[in-house]
């Protein structure tokens, strides 16, 4: 079953045309990973899917019930948050603010939903901590875990292992990839070619190149190739 | 000492002034905690600048309640510069320094061509330092600080989550549906009435530290967002108490006293934050 549908997504700022007659579909449980070029407007994409901005032209249609409200977004991190005063909990807790509707305080089932999800993460003795006084991994784990507060179906991931060690970032793969196989959809951007394609079930590749299909396709497509050579490359 | 104090107290003006000087602290300290951390510290001295020329004017013009003036266009100001600061040809910080200075410029240049009384050097000091007008308010003037203060916490309770929420993450709460406009057309609204408030108390040059100190200071020692909002509003309010009482019994400006007692509350939670780890 599809749940997002794009078709002839035009995407760019006002004179500024980054990727244009862009279609591609995401299914229930499916795992899409949005790799290319620095510039190739995958992280105007992602702004578009969560209708942060507005495509220049084109659709996307959510389905299964699900809108923008209710996607899970892990953003970059941002320096504000660098010496943010605020515990673990706090954050994750923000997480729910999607069913705050109109009330003001959260629920006892906000607050049991943003203590599952830490459970879920392995953070839950983190609560009392200082959100600036962690790593970046476990900074990371806070955030998917506020995500996941706003969505069961679907998770947005900006560049999730940016700036973590070899070792953290296996271990973040390997987290999203059971989060994926408990069901819920996961469209990552990345910069980690080789790695996302071990782990994403399809891949949308914008900019000079475009493929969008299953990642064994992609292996032997032309993007693909060239992609995942520099990717070795680069990687050793 | 103690029976001066009790002496003073019996003074209706100077328990108006204590009354006010606490509201005015609990106001600025609660959204001193958002401002400073989403790195807005400067919009509230620009914004105390814009309300000093505001003043000029409505003293020129011969309002007897300042505050009808001052109020709106303060608040007018600080919702463009919010806007502005976020997609604008001119950046945020220079468009604020272009508006504070040129106020600033505007309002003493006003007091000058139109003197409302012999003294305009000790009436523009009072104005950008506070001196005694704090024990010279009216009791309209009282009776609206009140409310607007108590408009002030209430709405910043009510909004406490979604504050939160603006300040840490603004991309991640538009993206989960949060009115992150709306929310920071509220802040920037509360910013002016307490910029506007608390002139009263310390002047105009002088706001800033009240709205930025007690943040700061919280932020040294404690590790959630929400014992910092409450240690930095408590921190607040006792300088401010001590601070009036001070100058009272040392007849010091109120301002420049109450804004030392914030410096050195700040500088002994540097040193307990350092010792704490």
């Amino acid at each position: 079953m599809d749940q997002l549908v794009c078709k002839n997504l035009k995407l760019g700022y006002e004179n500024i045309t980054l990727t244009e007659d862009l279609s591609f579909s995401v299914e229930k449980g499916d795992y899409l990973c949005i790799v290319g070029e620095n510039g190739a407007g995958k992280s105007t994409l992602m702004r578009t899917l969560l209708r942060l901005q507005k495509p220049l032209a084109g659709t996307i249609e959510y389905m299964d019930d699900l809108n923008a409200a209710k996607i899970g977004y892990l953003p970059q991190q941002t320096i504000v948050q660098k010496d943010f005063p605020a515990s673990v909990f706090e954050v994750v807790l923000s997480g729910c603010q999607n069913s705050l509707g109109l009330h003001l305080f959260y629920s006892k089932a906000d607050r049991k939903r943003a203590m599952d999800n830490m459970k879920r993460l392995g953070i839950s003795d983190l609560a009392k901590w200082c959100y600036r006084d962690l790593s970046g991994g476990q900074q990371q784990r806070v955030l998917l875990a506020r995500a996941l507060c706003a969505t069961e179906k679907m998770l947005l991931l900006d560049e999730p292992v940016s700036g973590l060690d070899p070792k953290v970032t296996l271990e973040m793969y390997e987290l999203i990839e059971k989060l994926n196989d408990e069901g819920i959809t996961v469209i990552m951007i990345s910069h980690d070619i080789a790695c996302s394609v071990r782990y994403a079930k399809h891949v949308l590749h914008i900019g000079n190149d475009f493929f969008f299909g299953t990642v064994d396709d992609y292996r032997t497509s032309a993007a693909g190739r060239k992609y995942l050579e520099e990717g070795h490359h680069h990687h050793g | 000492m103690v029976n001066t104090l009790i002496e003073y107290l019996s003074y209706p003006m100077v328990r108006y002034a204590l009354i006010v000087g606490v509201l005015i602290a609990l106001c600025s300290s609660l959204l001193g905690v958002i401002l400073v951390l989403k790195r807005f510290s400067y919009i509230g001295d620009g914004l105390s600048h814009v309300a000093f020329g505001a003043m000029a004017v409505a003293a020129v013009v011969g309002l007897t309640d300042q505050m009808m003036l001052t109020l709106p266009i303060t608040i007018v100001c600080a919702i463009l510069l919010l806007w502005t600061g976020q997609n604008a040809k001119i950046k945020g910080d220079a468009a604020i320094a272009m508006i504070s200075v040129g106020a600033l410029a505007f309002g003493y240049l006003l007091m000058n061509l139109f003197p409302t009384s012999s003294n305009v050097s000790g009436d523009v000091c009072s104005s950008l330092f506070g001196s005694t007008k704090i024990l010279t308010l009216t009791k309209s003037e009282v009776v609206l600080s009140v409310v607007l203060s108590i408009i002030v916490v209430v709405s910043f309770i009510a909004l406490y989550n979604r504050f939160f929420a603006v300040t840490f993450d603004e991309s991640f709460a538009k993206a989960v549906g949060t009115k992150t406009r709306l929310l920071n057309f509220v802040i920037a609204t509360i910013i002016a009435v307490i910029i506007v408030l608390a002139m009263n108390l310390v002047g105009s040059l002088l706001v800033s530290a009240l709205v930025i100190f007690p943040a700061l200071s919280a932020m040294r020692i404690f590790k959630s967002f929400r014992s910092v909002t409450v240690f930095s509003a408590i921190l607040s309010v006792i300088c401010a108490l001590l601070g009036i009482i001070l100058s009272i019994l040392w007849d010091t400006p109120v301002g420049s006293t109450i804004v030392i007692t914030d410096i050195v509350a700040f500088i002994v939670c540097s040193i307990v934050g350092r010792i704490k780890g």
